[in-house]
């Protein structure tokens, strides 16, 4: 009988295995289907909790921007900061500022939407103990040093930030510790998004199925597989869903999503892969969207290193961005889902707001006798062959790496130049660029927080800014900044913002490449689909057929 | 037996130890996460350096192993950067991977054993050499070809089925993707099936039974087939934790939110606690399997004992 027992293991082993495997299926939940008004639309996994101030990428901005409403709104079309909840946001110096809300807004739990509500999340989110990711978009508030010390192991010596205070329930005042003249428009960015009171009573439980204030209420998530939001129908804003909800589907190949899209499986991608920009207008036709968005991408020197800090250098690096020939490049390679840059800003600002085509004038434009020419009397490349630098693991950027060495090379009659440097994981990329370990030029993206000039210049080229990765600095630049910062109407502000980046064209401390397009494709079951300056689906005036 | 698999439990225990060591520290190489976490903006110092206590990760390498392998014995695998436990991410993708490994499996036994059978058994016809020549195609070309082209004809030009799979991913909508990543280990399975018939019908024990007068089937399924399989069964049951844990492409394919797709994100995202749970989950898998295997062994041949 031993035979038999040993069969009566085996077997055994197996119904364990095989009674794992059958937990958790069978159980089909969400995936909407056509004709119930829901859009079926690609996600990916956002990184962090979906707390707006702990959310900087656009998978989790999206779904906040769906259920959140704040003082202020970007118009989908123009990039303006349009008055959302705030019915007004005044000042008389550009440094104190006076908000008022509009009576009557509700959390979909119906919780009012007060003072407080923003007070308290602006606190939250700046507190050096919650480690949110936004923290430093708080910064300009008076009180946000003894919140958030910014040295590394000290401790906050105080916990709400002194700079806020309410008047009433529809009424609050922000003191800021510097002249900041465009601060009311960046407040349409989620991270100043206002928060009801059960979050703080239990932020894990909220982010299981987040509360909001917007047009569409969380009616379950699967954290990692899919969301499913549905039009709340207690919404009073003026900008309601037009359809009955979206369900977001977590995607780990976009691939996948546009093969998808093509089945009648999903209605809306966003994310168009790059193998598919040579069938998309075939495939598609008109149902594919390919808009300038609010992204630019650069390649940036390292000027703390000696090789680069030189006088000359200079040179060197005008000589190197006329030797790109960005017109070929976008065609060839991008499919035209990228536009030449002639400027360090991005079209999506509009002339008003401060983009300017053609500010770099010639150096951004491909010369090749004038590069060699220029880089010679730089003083050549330093070490006679330069590397830029990009991480391998996403966005495909070994392609247009190469084809920008290539063209160097070209200019300079040298194959050896330049050539690609590739980083295994974006994480390591950005830690070389941040503790100062580059040699080399590198590749840079800017993907604004909200559509203003001052977010594409301060962060990026003020001394010791937070994304400053060539560590540039001019005083001039630094004087002209804070000059306009502390005009008392946009459009000065702006002129200056403009002087200031001017510096950059003889500088060069980045090499603006192309302005990014954001792309997405979207079945015959839905009309009225654009995306927004932030390359993101409006998808609240989707309609379903 | 019940002592020897005892013997083998006990055996893992070390083989588990030493593994979380080696993958704890090589994904620990991969550096430091926390600057990812803020995309192109340098991190702010204080809020990095309290993500970093959060994390655990402003200890040194050792401690924070220590740390890991104190919560492990508690049962808590840790936490992912968007807050859920690592414990959760595996109730949620081992299941699903599971049950692609077993209608992969599956396919193996059914179609490459039977392949290899009719092959074996009718050595030089035409069958023989149509499906070694087919083994030979499927073996050479690579899984995302396979992947992409079976999805594009059958998910959107024939619309057969599902191009992707639901989150839920029941057992019907993984047939496609199971076939799949069998393929290739079908095509083993399937020559190996035929040498080792082709090798054992001229066997004593088979001329034997012939001789007896015994029914062919009888013969065939009884006498060869059983002696046959111990190789097949052996590659089987390797191939079990090799394609729990190489269902990365086929799961990126068809969309699939198993153990491939939370391994690819973790190590995207340097997220130690992910990848080192998983991976110990899936060392744990082969260990099981490769026991399941030798017991079967005895099974199939009664010569084999174990005390």
């Amino acid at each position: 009988m031993r035979g038999a027992t040993r069969v009566k293991w085996a077997v055994g082993v197996v119904a364990v295995v095989l009674t794992a495997a059958a937990c958790g299926g069978g159980s089909d939940s969400g995936g909407g289907s056509s004709g119930s008004g829901i859009v079926r639309a690609s996600w990916a996994d956002p990184q962090n909790p979906l707390e707006p101030a702990d959310t900087n990428e656009v998978q989790g901005g999206k779904v906040l921007d769906m259920i959140f409403r704040g003082l202020k709104k970007y118009d989908p079309k123009t990039a303006k900061a349009d008055n959302m909840i705030a019915d007004s946001i005044t000042t008389t110096d550009s440094q104190n500022f006076d908000i008022k809300l509009k009576p009557g807004w509700t959390f979909s739990n119906g919780e009012p939407v007060n003072a407080d509500s923003f007070i308290n999340a602006w606190n939250f989110g700046a507190l050096l103990k919650n480690a949110q990711l936004n923290a430093s978009f708080f910064s300009y508030i008076d009180g946000y040093d003894q919140v958030h010390p910014s040295a590394t192991g000290a401790k906050s010596t105080a916990t709400t930030m002194s700079g806020l205070k309410k008047v009433s329930d529809t009424e609050f005042t922000a003191k800021l510790n510097q002249k900041f003249a465009l601060w009311p428009d960046t407040l349409g960015y989620s991270a100043f998004y206002p928060l009801p009171k059960v979050f703080f009573d239990n932020p894990t439980a909220w982010e299981s199925k987040p509360i909001g204030d917007g047009p569409y209420t969380v009616t379950s998530y699967t954290k990692g597989s899919q969301m499913s939001l549905r039009k709340w129908d207690g919404y009073k804003g003026p900008d309601p869903a037009q359809n009955n909800g979206v369900d977001l589907r977590v995607y780990t190949d976009n691939n996948t999503a546009y093969t998808d899209l093509q089945a009648g499986n999903l209605d809306l991608v966003d994310d168009i892969p790059a193998s598919q920009l040579q069938n998309v207008k075939s495939d598609l036709g008109s149902r594919y969207i390919n808009v300038p968005a609010g992204i630019i991408q650069t390649i940036a020197f390292p000027l703390y290193d000696s090789r680069w800090s030189s006088a000359n250098s200079a040179k060197v690096r005008q000589g190197l961005s006329m030797a790109i020939d960005r017109k070929t490049i976008t065609q060839q390679i991008f499919q035209n889902t990228r536009t030449p840059a002639t400027d360090w800003t991005s079209p999506v600002l509009g002339d008003a707001g401060g983009y300017k085509a053609g500010l770099c004038g010639d150096t951004c434009v491909f010369d090749a006798a004038k590069a060699k020419q220029l880089i010679q009397q730089g003083g050549g490349l330093p070490g006679g062959k330069i590397t830029i630098g990009y991480n391998a693991d996403t966005g495909s950027h070994k392609a247009w790496v190469d084809a920008v060495c290539n063209s160097i090379n070209n200019v300079l009659g040298n194959n050896n130049a330049c050539v690609g440097d590739p980083t295994g994981t974006f994480a390591d990329f950005r830690n070389k660029i941040t503790s100062k370990q580059m040699t080399n030029p590198f590749r840079a993206g800017w993907q604004m927080d909200y559509p203003l000039i001052q977010d594409f210049l301060q962060p990026l080229y003020y001394t010791n800014a937070s994304s400053n990765d060539s560590h540039y600095s001019n005083p001039d630049f630094d004087n002209l900044v804070n000059q306009a910062n502390g005009a008392t109407n946009t459009g000065d502000a702006v002129s200056k913002y403009q002087d200031a980046e001017k510096l950059l064209i003889t500088d060069m401390p980045a090499i603006p490449l192309w302005y990014q397009n954001g792309s997405a494709g979207y079945s015959t079951n839905l009309s009225n689909v654009a995306l927004n300056p932030f390359s993101v689906p409006v998808y609240n005036e989707i309609k379903v057929k | 037996m019940g002592r020897y698999v005892i013997r083998r439990l006990l055996q893992m225990i070390p083989v588990f130890v030493g593994s979380t060591f080696l993958i704890f520290f090589m994904v620990y190489a991969l550096g430091d996460p926390v600057a990812a976490l803020f995309g192109d903006k340098a991190p702010d110092p204080a809020t990095a350096a309290q993500i970093r206590h959060d994390l655990y990760l402003d200890h040194s390498l050792p401690a924070q192993y220590i740390h890991y392998m104190k919560n492990l014995f508690s049962g808590d695998f840790g936490q992912a950067f968007n807050g859920q436990s690592v414990t959760e991410l595996m109730g949620s993708a081992f299941p699903v991977t599971i049950r692609l490994t077993i209608v992969a499996i599956l396919f193996e036994i059914i179609i490459g054993i039977l392949l290899g059978v009719v092959t074996g058994m009718r050595r030089g016809k035409p069958v023989d050499t149509g499906v070694l020549l087919l083994t030979l195609v499927v073996i050479s070309v690579p899984t995302f070809v396979t992947g992409y082209v079976l999805q594009y004809l059958l998910g959107v030009k024939l619309q057969w089925t599902a191009s992707s799979v639901s989150p839920s991913a029941p057992f019907n909508e993984l047939i496609l993707p199971g076939l799949v990543l069998a393929l290739v280990s079908l095509a083993y399975v399937t020559r190996l099936t035929r040498t080792s018939i082709a090798e054992n019908t001229r066997a004593d024990y088979v001329r034997t039974a012939v001789a007896k007068g015994l029914p062919r089937r009888q013969v065939i399924v009884r006498h060869l087939l059983r002696n046959s399989l111990i190789p097949v069964v052996t590659f089987i049951g390797t191939d079990i934790g090799a394609l729990m844990g190489g269902a990365i492409v086929t799961e990126r394919i068809f969309n699939i939110h198993g153990v491939g797709y939370q391994l690819y994100q973790g190590i995207l995202r340097n997220n130690s606690p992910t990848v080192v749970g998983f991976v110990t989950i899936l060392v744990l898998v082969f260990l099981l399997a490769n026991l399941l295997v030798d017991l079967l062994y005895a099974v199939l041949d009664p010569r084999i004992r174990y005390a």
